[in-house]
């Protein structure tokens, strides 16, 4: 039942990337491209994505529960620690250098893309190298 | 802003929001997509279980179905414009992958999700990494002219 949820709630994300235009790397690209033919659409897609979620997410803080598991796995943490920075500046450069963040990467792959494909697999070494840093990261105690 | 598109945009970005709404009040999960990507690669510092993996591929399953029942509605499948050169694809890659992972958070996780709950966290990454990519944009497109 939660696989299916899941595949459900993927397939309506995967719409609306689709349907926003974020999907398409010159899009996403143009919104960050301020110097040159600006496209404002990103900031209304996330307008449009933040004010459904506020009310729905508080709207879930209400009831309790979710319909389909035992408990809400609300994020806990609020510090603003190096990692977060650091991890941030990492990720910027990566998506400014492709106009690809990880949800449109993984939808692209439809396509079939040779260079998407090479895209999301560069993504997940990078994602087990930054689980390697982590893990050494708190091995060796906080670094300030 | 000749390439605005709003009205697309606002349904699409709806359609996000909705599907990371049903998926929190369905299954109590976070809909951040490097969080859901990077819990099936076994990492070191994750301990996800074998079931925990069936929804998160589900969902990925989902995301990239989107698009192809969408040629069957007038959205040509299209294959995206990545940059020419290869070693920029990978290191991009590579970028998004170590960033998203240290940051715990993209776009989706940090962007909406996070946002969405004030989180202060979420804010600041959402901050750093727009910045980080506009400033990385301005330089790969007007200072050294890609």
């Amino acid at each position: 039942m939660i696989a299916l949820a899941a595949l459900l709630c993927g397939f309506i994300f995967g719409w609306g990337l689709l349907i926003s235009g974020m999907m398409n790397p010159t899009k996403v690209l143009g919104f960050l491209d301020i110097f040159g033919a600006w496209d404002a659409s990103l900031a209304v897609v996330m307008a449009g994505a933040l004010a459904v979620t506020s009310i729905g997410f508080a709207w879930a803080k209400q009831r309790g529960t979710p319909l389909l598991a035992p408990r809400f796995q609300w994020p806990t943490r609020s510090d603003i620690d190096r990692p977060l920075v650091a991890g941030a500046l990492t990720f910027g450069v990566g998506w400014g250098l492709a106009g690809l963040c990880p949800g449109p990467a993984l939808e692209n792959l439809a396509s079939l893309s040779p260079r998407v494909i090479i895209f999301v697999i560069a993504m997940a070494i990078g994602m087990m190298v930054g689980g390697l840093l982590q893990k050494r990261a708190i091995a060796e105690g906080p670094a300030y | 802003m000749n390439n605005f598109t709003p009205i697309a945009a606002a349904v699409g970005g709806a359609l996000i929001g909705l599907a990371t709404v049903l998926l929190m009040m369905l299954t109590g999960r976070v809909a951040g997509i490097s969080g859901i990507f990077g819990g099936l690669l076994s990492l070191p510092s994750s301990d996800t279980t074998q079931s925990d993996k069936i929804w998160r591929i589900a969902f990925i399953a989902g995301l990239i179905l989107a698009p192809l029942t969408g040629t069957f509605v007038g959205h040509a499948l299209a294959e995206p414009q990545l940059p020419a050169s290869w070693p920029v694809v990978v290191v991009a890659g590579l970028l998004v992958g170590i960033g998203t992972r240290i940051g715990s958070g993209c776009t989706s996780g940090h962007g909406v999700c996070g946002i969405a709950r004030l989180s202060p966290r979420s804010i600041v990454a959402t901050m750093i990494f727009m910045a980080a990519a506009i400033v990385t944009v301005a330089l790969t497109h007007h200072v050294f002219g890609a």
